[in-house]
């Protein structure tokens, strides 16, 4: 029994790892589009665009990596058609976020439809779990590449925004769009290209969900990840490598509940399976007050206000 | 005094013509789009037509999905009137559901009004309640209410499955795990003379009652000053947290009623058809209709009838179910951008004035 219980401490470590993946990039995404001041609600649709496209490349191509670098470009196109969107008066980007949610989505079934069959090639994993002998831990420690570049993602674009200058204009604008455009910064402009690149790592979220876990193309793939991604930033106070330690929080809890399933726990499997939205409720109820603002919070993010 | 008779057609002319001008938009870039899908755009719209609109039979079939998007239209459109963007009519449509159908297995042997009556008075207070959460976190917590009633909307899903699998569960629903059937005989029926159910009348029926409510009574009349500015609203003396609370909770209960008659008229038990994203359909309907209870009517037919197409465009133009999806997401996205049109033919109104 005892044996029973580290397996399931072991498998949650790795589902942290293997399903905190896909959340470590939206929320990147995500952050870097809230630290220019816009929301995109729209990374669900996003995110599920990406698996598809990341598959679809994948299965023609013969390359998964070719998939997930289209996967990213699919990504940044509708991260730019949000914020074009947004950039015109009076056209709120929650709401946009909420039609882009239904649009990438709507656009990912449509044309992902003959590829719910076939089987694309998987992207490799590299094995790091080599000197153990306990088959539980060797398979939570096979981590995909893409986990990698996330950890290097998150450290390289947590220097960019606070050592460059560019970092400094995107935050300008995310503070206060009234200042930036004293200073000659084009706001729009900044906007657009934070929530393409923003989009780009979303896209590249949902590629690692069809190209290697849970490894499929269906219309169910994304379960509100890209949603998530928004309340996981607030968690992360918009520092994106505390956006890492919060997707690894949130990719355990969602491995808890198949982890217990396999010790022969089955009941409330479906509780289990909502512990990650719950969680981010609670965090979104301890977090947020209406005397004070957040920590860190972008000023212009109209979610806070 | 003749000014102002043309302003106030102005007034109401300015937001039809962008509304529709915003559709027939919608409809180009969606025949490019299919026609960039290999088929014929004109085609296409001849049989989402005949699909829709073409027969009784077409008709009726339209109507039946219009129904509950008229009532999950409410769930987004009332709080709309307070500046909520409130999008969680899925959960309010899954808990008024759920509970419509084991409030109807608690007393399944009442007299069959009895349990009707019951059914939907649980169902609309468990919608309600559902909804409420989402705006009193907004109003306590400064929770925002997007994002929370979009997660409250899996946390329902999660809890209808494990209901509907556990303690609900009829041991003989074997492949799709369902609670017990309601029995025949507590079924809502058929409009007499059709093959409607009532649902249609509860919709539109709900849908008066909350341009009533938002237009004609001070209650809408305070709801109207909280949206347009909470600050001055509170200087006002209005109970801005009682408002949004008692607008959440009818615009729930509208939902829960979308819920109860999936259960009451169609399926006959809860199991997870009832999260057929009529929620989300309905968020695009209140957008279109500008958050009007009355407009919401026409919006939900027209809605309804490009969803009853989707079955018939699949098999005569080869086209995925999806399809109407995509059309939903670009009419959505030409709405929202028309957003910035509003005022910009203020310059053309004032010289016809004068």
């Amino acid at each position: 029994m005892e044996a029973g219980w580290w397996g399931v401490l072991i498998a949650v470590l790795g589902g942290a790892i293997r399903i905190g993946t896909p959340f470590l990039f939206v929320s990147l995404g995500e952050c870097l589009t809230e630290k220019s001041g816009r929301i995109n609600l729209g990374l669900e649709g996003t995110l599920v665009m990406g698996a598809m496209t990341g598959y679809a490349v994948s299965l023609h191509s013969g390359s998964p990596w070719l998939g997930v670098l289209c996967a990213g470009l699919a990504g940044m196109m509708l991260g730019a058609l949000h914020s074009w969107l947004c950039s015109f008066q009076r056209v709120n980007d929650i709401a946009v976020g909420i039609a882009m949610m239904l649009f990438g989505t709507g656009l990912a079934f449509f044309l992902g439809k003959p590829y719910i069959q076939p089987s694309a090639p998987q992207l490799p994993s590299i094995d790091l779990g080599g000197w153990s002998d306990i088959p539980q831990l060797k398979a939570a420690l096979q981590i995909n590449a893409l986990f990698l570049v996330g950890i290097a993602m998150a450290i390289a674009l947590g220097w960019m925004l606070n050592n460059t200058a560019w970092g400094l204009k995107v935050r300008v604008v995310g503070e206060n769009a009234d200042a930036a455009r004293a200073l000659g910064l084009p706001v729009d402009r900044i906007r657009i290209l934070s929530t393409a690149q923003g989009g780009f790592l979303a896209g590249i979220g949902g590629s690692y969900l069809s190209l290697y876990y849970p490894f499929n193309w269906s219309e169910g793939l994304s379960s509100g990840q890209g949603l998530m991604a928004v309340a996981l930033v607030i968690f992360a106070r918009w520092q994106p490598l505390w956006c890492l330690w919060v997707s690894l929080l949130w990719g355990g809890a969602a491995a808890l509940g198949p982890s217990l399933q396999s010790v022969g726990i089955t009941g409330g499997y479906y509780i289990f399976n909502a512990i990650p939205y719950i969680m981010t409720l609670a965090v979104m109820i301890i977090t947020c007050s209406p005397r004070r603002t957040l920590v860190g919070v972008p000023h212009e993010l109209t979610v806070t206000r | 005094m003749s000014i102002a008779v043309p302003q106030t057609m102005n007034k109401a002319l300015e937001p039809f013509l962008i509304i529709v001008g915003s559709l027939m938009v919608s409809m180009v870039l969606f025949g490019v789009f299919v026609a960039l899908a290999g088929a014929d755009p004109f085609e296409v719209y001849q049989t989402m037509y005949r699909a829709a609109f073409g027969t009784t039979f077409s008709w009726q079939n339209t109507l039946i999905r219009a129904a509950p998007l008229m009532l999950t239209a409410l769930c987004t459109a009332l709080p709309g009137h307070l500046g909520l963007i409130i999008i969680g009519g899925e959960g309010a449509v899954v808990m008024g559901g759920l509970f419509a159908a084991i409030a109807a297995l608690a007393i399944q042997t009442a007299p069959p009004m009895v349990v009707l009556v019951t059914m939907a008075l649980v169902g609309m207070a468990a919608g309600g309640l559902w909804l409420t959460i989402g705006g009193a976190l907004r109003h306590y917590r400064a929770v925002n209410e997007t994002i929370s009633s979009l997660l409250l909307n899996y946390i329902a899903i999660a809890l209808l499955n494990h209901l509907v699998t556990s303690t609900f569960r009829d041991p003989e629903s074997l492949n799709h795990p369902s609670t017990h059937h309601i029995g025949e005989a507590n079924m809502i029926g058929a409009i007499p003379g059709t093959d409607l159910h009532w649902g249609l009348v509860f919709g539109i029926v709900a849908c008066v009652i909350a341009w009533f409510l938002m237009h004609h009574t001070v209650f809408g009349f305070a709801s109207q000053i909280a949206g347009g500015n909470v600050r001055a609203a509170q200087i006002a003396g209005l109970p801005v947290g009682r408002l949004i609370l008692i607008i959440c909770l009818v615009a729930g209960a509208a939902g829960g009623l979308a819920g109860m008659v999936e259960v009451a008229a169609i399926h006959g038990r809860a199991n997870d058809t009832l999260n057929a994203n009529y929620g989300y359909a309905g968020i695009l309907v209140a957008f279109v209709a500008r958050n009007n209870p009355l407009a919401i009517i026409p919006v939900a037919v027209l809605l309804g009838g490009i969803r009853a197409s989707s079955g018939l465009l699949q098999r005569s133009h080869e086209l995925p179910d999806a399809t109407v999806l995509v059309m939903q997401g670009i009419i959505f996205l030409v709405i929202l951008f028309s957003e910035t049109l509003y005022g910009r033919f203020s310059r053309l109104q004032k010289q016809e004035v004068s």
